[in-house]
């Protein structure tokens, strides 16, 4: 019996794999997101922020004594007036900025005018202000006598601990790198990619089981097969195999997609520091709570080694294959209803995409907040804990909740497949009938 | 000797009964033909033995063991609703329905190798399945069908879409692995491939039993005492041991009286002084039994 069900695996994996669909998808994904990743390099550095010859007649000499440089552009200084130079600075340059005398020390606002032909952009605009603002204050504090060490002194970075991991780690029961808001940052990533890869995989790998089950039926080799397998060990199978072929696909895809990116960034040679800066930038630009702006690499990667890893993969790898086969066989179950028309299948489909959809979009929510109880709703209830209990992994949810949401999830794995089955059995052999909710339910009381 | 008996079959859909205590044996090493209209319960029964589907009640034996615990290989079924997977390679896809026969590869290959040699195209091994003819394709699925040697084979319409040379070439198989021993119950609506193929047969009806019995016997009980008469000479008319059905003044088509035998109606036209060519008996086609009994519904 399980040798059939292994057979059935085998052939769907293997004309899979085998598949040139596959094989291109498999491989142009990575090329396609190393492209991705080159065109956002180069429009970042080079592109977006395009690089300008900037010709300042600085007439308060505050900026042009502060020796101020710029990564991205060519900064110049003249000593003509600005009258003169309005009329020539397009012979030789891209903008022109004029700072006017600035004459008492208490002025909080300081009108710059600049002349360019093209407009200039936000993110230009801010460096320039930012950059003038700096050498103003610097020239405000030295004016002032006042001590440069001293001032800098005079702000305080206040950091929010948790009480109960502090005195975890005064009592040596944890490592001293596992507080701060990094690890929520960490944490918030880390769901949602775990959550988003969830909804991929569910969609992805789901459609093609459907698409198998749909396949052997419009084939009418179904009769062929079922006269040798039980529907069962045929459903069973189907999933196996097409799981494997999204472990498969999953797999590569997590080696080759660093490795092209890493060829991207050493060959083309994208400037690092820019590129950190514009990302940190675009963040702060969309108002998001979650930047990693303020934390250096070394603190990033001791934060991201100081993850339960030993917990949260196993348990990844769990909330996957559980997810994979509570939807899988949900979708196997349709398509052996739905048969030759599609058409007719997507309202079908409906209630497995609702499920999906709901949970993706709580998502969000529990990231906010891991511990609330939306949050532990959502990693109970088997139709959402795939997608919602791998975000709060990396949030340390109590021991309890894990564990409890696994033994549901498994139950459910079994009951999803069991009730499946009962459809699929049915669907696969019935040609020509229109199926309805009502159907569907009347099949789950045949003998089989 | 029955390789199959089959008692008190009942399979119900919903409001539906599709078997409705169906009854009937097939004999061992027969040709054995499943006979009814559309709807008639021929799918649904065959489902049932081939465990495609379980019946609600009753038992069907496979020589003599409860067919739940028979093997998978005991049976080869071609569907009338058939196909194969068209992306997949003629050989591997033999060798994949092999396997889920029961066989071990190193047998399955055997066999495959086996057969494509015998249809004469052991060149096709890698070819795809959706690169060949629906004949063609035809001729795989009869090799997934036989090549396990099952004891017993179901076909369900398998001529449909053959063309005569591979309607032959099929029809040979069959007769040869009949004549090795192998039971075969051949399901269709076509009469005269019954009448030429099938020793046995059982006739269905909504799920019901109509008749039963070797083509012969059936034929003889269904017979009208019409017997056809070739003359060349002489005037036919109706005399007291038969009425004339039909003439065409050369040919016709006599009944003969109840209680009376042939030879008398022969002494009669020999009397008559008509020139006698040919008098045989007509016995009615399965056709016709067929027709007649699935309209009148009488058995």
């Amino acid at each position: 019996m399980n040798n059939k069900v292994a057979l059935v695996a085998w052939r769907e994996y293997v004309v899979r794999v085998r598949r040139r669909t596959f094989i291109v998808a498999t491989l142009l994904t990575p090329i396609g997101i190393g492209l991705l990743a080159l065109m956002a390099g180069y429009f970042s550095t080079k592109g977006a922020v395009s690089s300008k010859d900037i010709l300042f007649v600085d007439e308060s000499t505050i900026f042009r004594s502060a020796d101020p440089t710029s990564e991205t552009h060519v900064f110049r200084f003249s000593d003509k007036n600005i009258s003169e130079e309005r009329d020539n600075y397009l012979e030789n340059h891209d903008v022109l900025v004029h700072i006017p005398p600035f004459e008492n020390l208490g002025d909080k606002k300081h009108q710059v005018q600049y002349f360019s032909e093209e407009k200039l952009s936000v993110m230009t605009i801010n460096k320039l202000e930012r950059a003038i603002a700096k050498a103003f204050k610097n020239h405000k504090i030295k004016s002032s006598d006042i001590d440069m060490e001293m001032y800098n002194s005079f702000d305080t970075k206040v950091v929010f601990e948790d009480g109960e991991v502090l005195e975890k780690i005064a009592a040596g029961e944890e490592d001293a790198s596992k507080s701060g808001k990094l690890n929520l940052i960490i944490g918030t990533i880390l769901g949602a990619t775990m959550g988003f890869l969830m909804y991929m995989v569910i969609f992805i790998y789901g459609g093609m089981v459907m698409r198998s089950v749909m396949e052997e039926k419009i084939n009418r080799i179904v009769e062929v097969m079922i006269s040798s397998v039980k529907p069962f060990q045929l459903m069973l199978g189907k999933i196996l195999g097409v799981g494997a072929v999204g472990i498969t696909q999953l797999a590569i895809w997590l080696i080759l997609i660093p490795v092209i990116l890493w060829i991207v960034q050493s060959t083309v040679g994208l400037n690092d520091a820019s590129q950190a800066e514009q990302m940190a930038e675009i963040a702060q630009n969309m108002n998001g709570q979650t930047s990693l702006e303020g934390f250096d690499i070394g603190q990033i990667i001791s934060e991201f080694q100081s993850l339960n890893w030993g917990l949260i993969i196993p348990l990844f790898v769990l909330f996957f294959f559980g997810g994979y086969f509570i939807y899988s066989s949900m979708f196997a179950a349709i398509g052996s209803a739905i048969g030759d028309d599609m058409g007719e299948g997507q309202q079908l489909m409906i209630p497995i995409v609702i499920p999906v959809v709901i949970a993706f979009v709580m998502l969000q929510g529990v990231l906010s907040n891991p511990n609330g109880s939306m949050a532990i709703f959502g990693s109970l209830f088997p139709l959402f804990s795939p997608i919602i209990m791998p975000a709060r992994l990396a949030f340390d949810p109590p021991m309890w909740q894990i564990a409890l949401s696994v033994v549901i999830l498994i139950l459910s794995c079994i009951f999803f497949v069991w009730f499946s089955g009962k459809i699929y059995r049915v669907g696969i052999l019935l040609y020509g009938k229109k199926v309805s909710f009502k159907e569907l339910g009347k099949w789950l009381f045949y003998k089989a | 000797m029955s390789v199959l008996q089959i008692s008190d079959v009942v399979k119900q859909y919903g409001d539906h009964r599709a078997v409705d205590g169906m009854s009937f044996n097939v004999p061992k090493g027969s040709i054995f033909g499943l006979l009814g209209p559309n709807g008639a319960g021929k799918t649904s029964l065959i489902r049932i033995i081939t465990r495609i589907t379980g019946a609600d009640s009753g038992d069907i034996l496979l020589d003599g063991t409860p067919i739940q615990k028979t093997r998978v290989r005991d049976i080869g079924y071609m569907p009338e609703e058939r196909g194969l997977y068209k992306k997949m390679k003629v050989g591997e896809q033999l060798m994949y329905l092999a396997q889920l026969k029961e066989l071990s590869a190193s047998e399955a290959k055997k066999v495959i190798n086996h057969w494509m040699d015998k249809f004469d195209i052991s060149d096709w091994w890698n070819k795809k399945i959706e690169e060949l003819s629906k004949g063609m394709q035809q001729k795989i699925q009869f090799i997934a069908t036989v090549m396990h040697e099952p004891s017993l084979i179901i076909l369900d319409e398998p001529f449909t879409g053959l063309d005569p040379i591979n309607t032959n070439l099929i029809k040979e198989e069959i007769f040869r692995m009949n004549d090795e021993g192998t039971s075969i119950i051949f399901s269709t609506h076509r009469m005269e491939q019954v009448e030429e193929i099938c020793k046995d047969i059982v006739l269905i009806n909504q799920g019901k039993k109509m008749l039963e019995g070797k083509v012969s016997e059936v034929k003889q009980k269904f017979k009208e005492n019409i017997y056809e008469l070739i003359y060349l000479e002489g005037e036919l008319k109706n005399d007291s041991t038969y009425t004339i059905v039909q003439n065409d003044g050369q040919k016709a088509s006599l009944k003969i009286k109840d209680g009376l035998r042939a030879n008398t109606v022969l002494q009669s036209l020999i009397q008559q002084g008509i020139q006698i060519r040919k008098f045989e008996e007509q016995l009615p086609s399965l056709n016709d039994i067929f027709i007649s009994l699935i309209e009148n519904k009488t058995v």
